[in-house]
């Protein structure tokens, strides 16, 4: 394999939103500034510090599944699918007529099949009362619970996939750092066509449980809505969430000879760990923004150039201190000149499927040339004095986003985006 | 309801996160801040976390924030125990 | 470009560009560091024993390769040991043993310059369970603080990378046995793209009830209970595998920086690699392992008269069993070259599985043998040069790893001694 470097597009996108299944309507909830917030649903929560949850309303039978998938599926690996049939069909491209070898799988998750686990947990335990859990009640795809490449395998069935394929998991960055690998698998030329991007589902009660013992979540069940509050003054942590966004990607020359609709090019990526603590984040930010340099030199952007940042933005008090640091320290004074808004405000923080929901809504704010808003923003935090766009899209021609990411285990991503016309000059 | 003396902290804080080597836990620690020891703010929500089972004593959380010191966390402690 | 280098006593060695480990960390059940392992391998020792982690009695299988006389305070700070899975304590031993072996400590280079990039499977599961038990029979009060980060798939990265100040960019992949491959692979675009050092390979295990449930599930588990008849792989008696936990951590270093810092010990180069799927199940196309396989070679330049031994991925079962057999031969010709399966000493070790068995494989290349598969008759009929009985001396210099994970990964690399590069 030789170092190509061949350029990426996007040309299909899929998305299983809280308050919003498809693409269509994850983008009208982005540009109304409707957040998707409310109090956990599907299981007693009561007591529980943090009762809030942004969750997806779906029928996986509704939504294409059959009897068969539903069963070995795990939730977050029913979303990959769902959304990733999505983003096929969106990009038009026609997978029969492709060799196999060359289409290849790389999806993020940051808690697998936390969801799936926890339940079956509960029966073959009988409710944690037995260690030595019961083998008679061991469900017949438990396996594809322990360990989730099993969810990219079941795209790469979708797909009939049979190049490289992968899952990725990197916490909170999975979803930028799954697409960054399918990225590389294509610049490199060991694939043509990669569906890729993320799914997670971590809504569930171990989740809540240990997101309660560090306090990471926030406790305001008196107002589920409004909840998540990037970047806010008055922000106390954030809004756990589910979801999935899956792209076909494809080697940009070969999706341009069949008339494809590109949404955007990954231009620039780079990543780097704190190597700090496995939760906490030092206030300067520094391997964030060294992070966003290295994949803004990388997309041959600068400051000036960005018309979109979108942030992790997850609604606690240090990350986004941490944040908005690192945007300062990596664009200088412009920082203040570009918007910045967090989607986390309207979905929540779905932990490893975040990044690449993001993504999806950096490539549409690129189509549709809307900054998506900052919802909740009610309270300037004078640590955080960026222009955050609060509660309103807003239109501007958006050519290029920086879209950042930063997650338990240190790890910090950046990518950047540029529209099919180039981006910057 | 027994009331959580330094030794007890000092036994929780080794239980739930170890000790650093080069620090004498058996000192004079009462007014040592918590970094200082080696225990982070995971290290003091566990033992908090592992107080509240082991006493039934919970603490007020903004309050928590504030507590740097095991001297700090004791007095909390004491106050909320009634 | 070449130029001389001093390298130990009065040897010299041309600069090798691409990717060269220089370090390697095992902890497996073999033995607890690469000397231990390395030894046991040649002695043909088997290390799969009854589960002693947890009473086995209720589950149809009831052996493991289980690593033996770790004791976590003996190797570690007291802070780390509550807050970490018995898998992850493995990885910080064999991570801190790789770095130890390519006499990189902490601060050596820039923090920017070294990443990490680990296989996963399960995550820190026993961990996870002991969490879940408490959850559910005692109220979500009870679940640790750690359980927000000491069960998932990336925490091995993250704390190796945390203790040893490693700042650049960082990797997990999680693609079942084949994962071990596919994050060596990973590092190398890391290398390529700039960075200096990676540590990378796997530790893995989920040696717990809840995580044998898991395993079993596969339906891939032998059910056997005798130590010599478990686990064997291209035999007619194959009847499903071992599982077992640990791994191995390689430091992979850029071939001009490591000669730059007079990097001693050069094990061998990543020369190729290549990774393919599957076809789902029912539509009779052929596995995709050969294509693997010869992905490799052409990325490393190499042909197939150039491989001096295959270390197989060795399922266990009879139709996984001929599959592997049937790529192999495919390539290399019926018996066309020495194959080997150490693994049936250890079990199978998930994420785990596959950077052990590019350790051994760069060991057999230092040493110039191949180590041996245990308690296995071939199936003749499988036509493979199994490497059976007593070690095998042979000229090495090129060595082939291949992995398959459940679900249909494959991947494949070739790693070949320093002194063999070739130039493209």
């Amino acid at each position: 394999m030789t170092s190509n470097n061949r350029r990426v597009v996007i040309t299909g996108i899929g998305v299983m939103a809280p308050g919003a299944v498809g693409a269509k309507a994850f983008w009208e909830l982005l540009s109304s500034g409707k957040t998707a917030t409310r109090l956990v649903t599907g299981f007693e929560s009561s007591g529980f510090r943090s009762r809030i949850a942004a969750q997806c309303d779906f029928n996986p039978e509704a939504e294409g599944l059959g009897p068969q998938e539903i069963r070995r599926m795990d939730r977050a690996a029913q979303m990959a699918v769902i959304a990733a049939r999505e983003s096929i069909a969106d990009s038009g491209i026609d997978l029969a007529g492709w060799d196999p070898a060359r289409i290849g799988v790389t999806l993020g998750t940051a808690t697998g099949a936390t969801m799936g686990l926890d339940i079956e947990y509960r029966v073959v335990s009988d409710d944690g009362r037995l260690h030595l859990v019961d083998p008679a009640y061991m469900a017949p795809h438990l396996y594809n619970y322990l360990v989730p490449s099993a969810f990219a395998a079941e795209v790469a069935w979708l797909a009939g996939a049979e190049g490289p394929t992968a899952v990725v998991s990197t916490g909170c960055t999975s979803g930028l750092d799954a697409v960054a690998h399918a990225r590389e698998v294509l610049a490199e030329g060991s694939a043509d066509v990669m569906i890729t991007g993320a799914t997670d589902a971590p809504v569930s009660p171990i989740t809540l449980a240990c997101f309660d013992a560090i306090k990471a979540t926030t406790p305001r069940n008196d107002e589920p809505e409004t909840a998540s509050r990037p970047f806010d003054l008055t922000r106390n942590g954030f809004v756990l969430g589910e979801g999935a966004a899956i792209f076909v990607m494809e080697e940009r020359e070969s999706a341009l000879r069949r008339g494809a609709h590109i949404y955007a090019e990954i231009a620039g990526f780079a990543s780097r760990c704190n190597a700090f603590h496995m939760t906490g984040l030092r206030p300067d930010g520094r391997e964030m923004a060294e992070a966003i340099s290295v994949a803004m030199k990388q997309a041959a952007v600068r400051a000036e150039d960005i018309d979109y940042i979108n942030a992790h933005g997850s609604g606690t008090k240090q990350n986004d201190r941490h944040e908005t640091a690192a945007f300062k320290h990596s664009l200088g004074a412009t920082a203040y000149d570009i918007p910045v808004s967090s989607i986390k405000s309207m979905v929540g923080h779905s932990l490893g499927a975040i990044g690449s929901i993001e993504i999806a809504a950096s490539a549409l704010a690129i189509e549709h040339n809307v900054v998506p808003p900052t919802a909740n923003l009610n309270v300037p935090d004078p640590e955080c004095d960026l222009d955050y766009v609060p509660h309103t899209a807003r239109e501007r021609q958006i050519d290029t986003v920086l879209t950042v990411g930063s997650g338990f285990g240190g790890f910090q991503s950046a990518m950047v985006l540029t529209g099919p016309d180039g981006g910057a000059s | 309801m027994a009331t959580i003396t330094i030794d007890d902290l000092r036994r929780i804080f080794e239980d739930v996160a170890g000790a650093d080597e080069g620090v004498n836990l058996d000192g004079d620690i009462i007014d040592t801040e918590f970094a200082e020891l080696g225990y982070d703010s995971i290290a003091v929500l566990e033992a908090v976390g592992q107080i509240r089972r082991d006493y039934g004593i919970s603490v007020d959380e903004d309050a928590l924030a504030e507590v740097h010191t095991p001297r700090s966390l004791l007095e909390l402690l004491h106050a909320y125990s009634g | 470009m070449t130029a001389p280098v001093v390298t130990g006593p009065v040897v010299t060695r041309p600069v090798v560009t691409g990717p060269v480990v220089t370090g390697i960390g095992i902890a497996a059940p073999t033995g607890l560091g690469t000397e231990e392992h390395w030894r046991a391998t040649l002695a043909g020792r088997p290390s799969i024993r009854r589960i002693t982690r947890f009473d086995p009695a209720p589950y149809p299988s009831q052996l493991a390769g289980e690593v033996t006389g770790f004791e976590p305070a003996d190797h570690l700070p007291s802070r780390l040991i509550p807050q970490t899975d018995h898998m992850t304590r493995l990885a910080l031993v064999a991570a801190a043993e790789a770095l130890a072996d390519a006499e990189v400590a902490n601060g050596d280079m820039p923090e920017f310059d070294m990443g990490v990039v680990t296989a996963a499977s399960a995550g820190g599961f026993e961990f996870g369970q002991n969490e879940l038990e408490k959850l559910w029979s005692k109220g979500s009060h009870h679940v640790s603080a750690y359980q927000s980060f000491a069960w998932f798939y990336a925490v091995n990265t993250g704390q190796i990378s945390i203790r040893h100040g490693m700042r650049g960019p960082s990797g997990v992949v999680v693609s079942d046995q084949s994962g071990g491959l596919d994050a060596i692979a990973h590092a190398r675009r890391h290398l390529r793209k700039g960075t200096k050092l990676v540590v990378t390979g796997g530790v893995d295990g989920s040696i717990c009830p809840w995580g044998w449930l898991g395993q079993l599930a596969s339906n891939r588990l032998s059910t056997s209970q005798d130590l010599d008849q478990a686990y064997l792989p291209f035999d007619t008696r194959a009847c499903g595998h071992v599982a077992g936990e640990g791994g191995a951590l390689l430091i992979v270093e850029d071939g001009e920086a490591a000669a730059e810092r007079g990097a001693r010990k050069l094990y061998g180069q990543i020369s190729g690699y290549a990774a393919t799927f599957d076809p789902k199940p029912g539509t009779g196309r052929e596995p995709a392992l050969r294509r693997a396989i010869l992905g490799a070679l052409a990325d490393a330049g190499a042909g197939p008269d150039e491989v001096d031994v295959v270390f197989a991925d060795a399922a266990g079962l009879p139709r996984l069993d001929h599959e592997e057999a049937t790529a192999i031969n495919a390539v290399f010709g019926p018996g066309g070259v020495p194959v080997t399966a150490p693994k049936t000493m250890t079990g199978r070790l998930y994420a785990g599985a596959a950077s052990l068995d590019v350790a051994t494989a760069l060991l057999a290349i230092r040493d110039q043998v191949i180590p041996p598969t245990i308690n296995v008759s071939p199936d003749p009929r499988l036509a493979l040069d199994l490497v059976t009985g007593e070690p095998r001396s042979a000229s090495l210099r090129t060595a082939l790893v291949l992995a398959r994970g459940y679900g249909g990964f494959n991947s494949a690399l070739v790693v070949q001694a320093v002194n063999g590069q070739r130039t493209k």
